[in-house]
């Protein structure tokens, strides 16, 4: 655990789920509860998606847009395989980067809005780049279903339920492209997954990861700034705190 | 239902920085304009928000649409060509100010070697040094005929630099001094002097202090605040079209800018155009421009297709090699680069603007013996300190892993310790590269896309790997604590970014039969229609091609005034 993980108290996980059941005006005791809500009530509490910290219980971007809860989760801990809370610092799950996978595959880039989407589709040599009908949106849909499906053949387990080293197993087999997935390699998946993931660590914090721009401060980056002037001759490493473009708008 | 409109003496087919220019001498000369922009109008304000890695550098904010408008590609005939569904090796650029808003700012002039280099390289080199099917030829115009023109563009911009030894002679110092030299820049000078080589800092359009050019435009000092390439500057202080010349047009009265007007066709009967067809791309409507001039003035693929879609000018056939529309497409061969990693250092790579950096060019051209080298031509070997996002920057030593625990700890270690020495390699023309309409993918109005045929050839392998071991040399003298250099050269691949100097399709020349424009960038065979630009280079030089560009735009201006006062070819 982080440094950071720890000065932030978490809360506790029972007491959280109590307090939305009693607001809902619901019991467990005795009724079967059908459809989301019983699968938010899920029996192995580690797999909850609404429980925050104080610190993102606040924050009105912690929510999803896109994914379905289950592939929030599985985003959630896969990205954190990728890049892991470490002595340097939080890693993607404490960085919300999962939200921030979410929120762009809601946008036009889920969609490749802005990309030739005209076919006919003709299988390519690999030197003419991405030549499917397939969007991002259908891509994650496909690619985290086979993280799952992948998990379960190998471990008879959730990816979520894995250990550090299986859930790198899992991810190393798609990154080598020994996992088949329908209208990609799995190492394009893999490449996509680990860029967006890239993305949400170090995108300025108005894209909902780089929490409290965590992963510029690890990487000594300083984000926007107006001017380096003063400092571009300098032969000594200049520490700045960073800053992002909130700070820049008119409020 | 079409609607004409009322002639006007020149109109435009793009305006970014060759549009610009043409519209700024020509109104200045009382000439009306009319600009036909396909994109969006931009100001300095709009880049407020600008220091923005995903949105602008990871998405491509200031970038054409690919899903309106592609091109395809293969490698060679054998192949069947496919859309370039998603952006990759080259960037293209859109809106007021083009590419040139997005550009990084390094304003090199081509070698007097270029301009000349069939004639040069066979009279120290014999015919037989270059292979049967390399298409380079002479230019129809020298470095000494083309000096004024980039003295007149570097004025304009307010280029700073400093002298370069092994370039071609000046009329005039650099307007402004070069950018301050931070410490890796420093560096690279003192250990490439060390070697014997003759390193300058970079000229760049960022602006070393604040200027005011010729036309009395003033712009402040650039801040180096380290998003400039894929960005646009929110200080006015790179030089871009929107900030120097589309005023000055516009300060005229002469200029009329139309934004969301794309050019779909141009109109021509017997050896003349007779204006332009246009969308309104936010209404639909359709409009012919009527003019006296047509100047194509869009990116390199744009302007070729252009021309093949209206049926102007003899398409090239690779298998005659006769024709030259679309004849001679060129790239940039930027490969036998040098990373480099320190261990006991760290710099402040964050800093830094598009044009900042230091390099040589002792290796560029013909300024060395290529006797017994089976390549000719070269490469401007540099250091540049763009500033390193953190997105896109992650270099880890070879042998790390792309994620995971190791390439966390690693990435964050060297993000401030690596520094990157660089071959940017001319790109020669060969028979069978080249530019022509796909048979198969249309556009947003069902017209066709332009089709790419490129790779890589032994030139350019030969190249890389001599280049390799200069990058790999200046980098041990700066005291690396691991390098690793990259001279491998497989097969020209669209998916990685490797440079936004697509070059030819249109090309100049001193003969109607091998080149489609004359030294003024006029049309052989349609006297009022000119076309500068990168497409009008008939090989890639060693450099990024702004300062050229620029060049033969001001050239242009002056042959389209000529024309306009006495008519007919003017070579």
């Amino acid at each position: 655990m982080s440094e950071q993980e720890k000065k932030e108290p978490i809360l506790d996980k029972r007491s959280s789920r109590r307090t939305f059941i009693k607001n809902s005006g619901l019991t467990v005791g005795g009724i079967v509860l059908g459809g989301a809500l019983g699968s938010l009530l899920g029996k192995d509490s580690t797999t909850e998606t609404h429980v925050h910290s104080e610190a993102t219980a606040s924050n009105a971007n912690v929510a999803l847009m896109y994914f379905t809860p289950n592939q929030y989760r599985i985003t959630e801990a896969a990205a954190e395989r990728i890049f892991p809370a470490d002595d340097n610092g939080p890693g993607a799950k404490e960085l919300l980067v999962a939200y921030y996978i979410d929120h762009q595959l809601a946008s036009g880039w889920g969609t490749g809005a802005k990309e030739y989407t005209t076919g006919p589709f003709f299988p390519a040599e690999s030197t003419q780049g991405f030549q499917s009908s397939l969007n991002r949106q259908q891509i994650f849909e496909i690619g985290l279903n086979a993280f799952e499906n992948h998990s379960l053949k190998t471990y008879e387990k959730s990816f979520t339920e894995l250990s550090e080293d299986e859930q790198i197993a899992i991810l190393t087999d798609f990154s080598e492209g020994k996992v088949e997935l329908k209208g990609m390699t799995s190492t394009y998946f893999f490449n996509l997954f680990r860029s967006t993931t890239i993305e949400g660590v170090y995108a300025d914090p108005l894209y909902g990861g780089n929490k409290d721009m965590e992963g510029w401060k690890m990487k000594n980056f300083p984000g926007h700034q107006m001017s380096y002037v003063d400092i571009i001759e300098k032969e000594e490493f200049v520490k700045l705190e960073p800053m992002a473009l909130n700070s820049q708008h008119n409020h | 239902m079409v609607k004409t409109l009322q002639k006007t003496d020149v109109v435009l087919v793009g305006v970014g920085w060759t549009g610009g220019i043409l519209a700024a001498e020509l109104t200045k000369k009382g000439y009306k304009v009319v600009g036909l922009e396909r994109g969006k109008e931009r100001k300095t304000e709009d880049f407020l928000m600008g220091h923005d890695e995903l949105r602008y550098a990871q998405r491509f904010e200031m970038m054409q649409d690919l899903s309106k408008e592609t091109i395809t590609f293969r490698n060679n005939e054998k192949m069947r060509a496919l859309p370039m569904r998603q952006y990759g090796s080259f960037l293209l650029g859109d809106g007021l100010g083009g590419s040139g808003s997005h550009w990084n700012g390094m304003t090199f002039r081509f070698l007097p070697y270029d301009f000349q280099i069939k004639t040069l390289t066979e009279e120290r080199y014999g015919k037989n040094k270059i292979p049967q099917n390399m298409t380079i030829q002479d230019w129809g115009i020298t470095y000494d005929e083309l000096e004024p023109y980039f003295d007149k563009f570097e004025m304009m911009a307010g280029i700073s630099g400093e002298e370069n030894p092994l370039g071609g002679p000046r009329s005039n110092p650099y307007p402004t001094k070069p950018m301050l030299a931070p410490l890796p820049a420093k560096m690279f000078i003192e250990s490439s002097k060390n070697l014997g080589l003759n390193p300058i800092m970079i000229p760049s359009a960022n602006l070393s202090e604040s200027y005011t050019n010729p036309d009395g435009i003033s712009r402040a000092a650039c801040q180096y605040c380290g998003f400039c390439e894929k960005f646009g500057c929110e200080y006015g202080a790179k030089a871009d079209p929107v900030v120097t010349v589309i005023p000055v047009a516009r300060q005229t009265g002469n200029l009329e800018v139309r934004t969301h007007s794309n050019v779909v066709e141009i109109l021509h009967e017997g050896n003349k155009a007779t204006g332009v067809r246009y969308i309104d791309t936010q209404t639909g409507e359709e409009f012919i421009q009527p003019a006296d001039v047509v100047a194509i003035t869009s990116y390199v693929l744009n302007n070729t297709r252009l021309l093949l879609t209206s049926k102007m000018g003899k398409p090239y056939d690779p298998k005659t090699r006769t024709g030259v529309i679309g004849k001679n497409y060129a790239y940039q061969n930027e490969g036998g680069n040098t990373a480099g990693f320190f261990d006991d250092k760290e710099f402040n790579l964050f800093a830094g603007t598009g044009a900042l950096g230091a390099c040589i060019d002792d290796f560029n051209g013909d300024n060395f013996d290529h006797t017994s080298l089976n390549f000719i031509h070269g490469a401007n070997i540099a250091m540049s300190l763009t500033g390193n996002r953190p997105i896109a920057n992650n270099s880890v030593r070879p042998g790390t892993p792309s994620w995971g625990k190791e390439f966390k700890a690693e990435s964050l270690k060297y993000a401030n310790r690596n520094l990157y020495i660089y071959a940017q390699g001319g790109s020669m023309p060969y028979a069978h590269h080249f530019l022509d309409l796909d048979p198969t993918y249309k556009d947003q109005f069902g017209n066709p896309l332009l089709r790419i045929t490129f790779d890589w050839e032994e030139q350019d392998r030969k190249m890389n790997e001599f280049m390799g071991g200069q990058t790999s040399k200046i980098m041990k003298e700066m005291g690396a604590t691991d390098l690793v250099t990259y001279s491998e050269r497989g097969t020209y691949d669209i998916v990685p970014y490797q440079s936004t100097h697509n070059t030819g399709g249109v090309i100049m020349g001193d003969n109607p039969e091998t080149s489609a424009l004359n030294s003024y960038l006029q049309m052989w065979d349609f006297e009022n229609v000119f076309v500068p630009g990168a497409s009008a280079f008939p090989h890639n030089s060693g450099y990024n091609p702004t300062g050229t560009v620029g060049a033969l735009s001001y050239r242009a201006a002056e042959g389209i005034d000529k024309y306009l006062k006495n008519g007919g070819s003017l070579v």
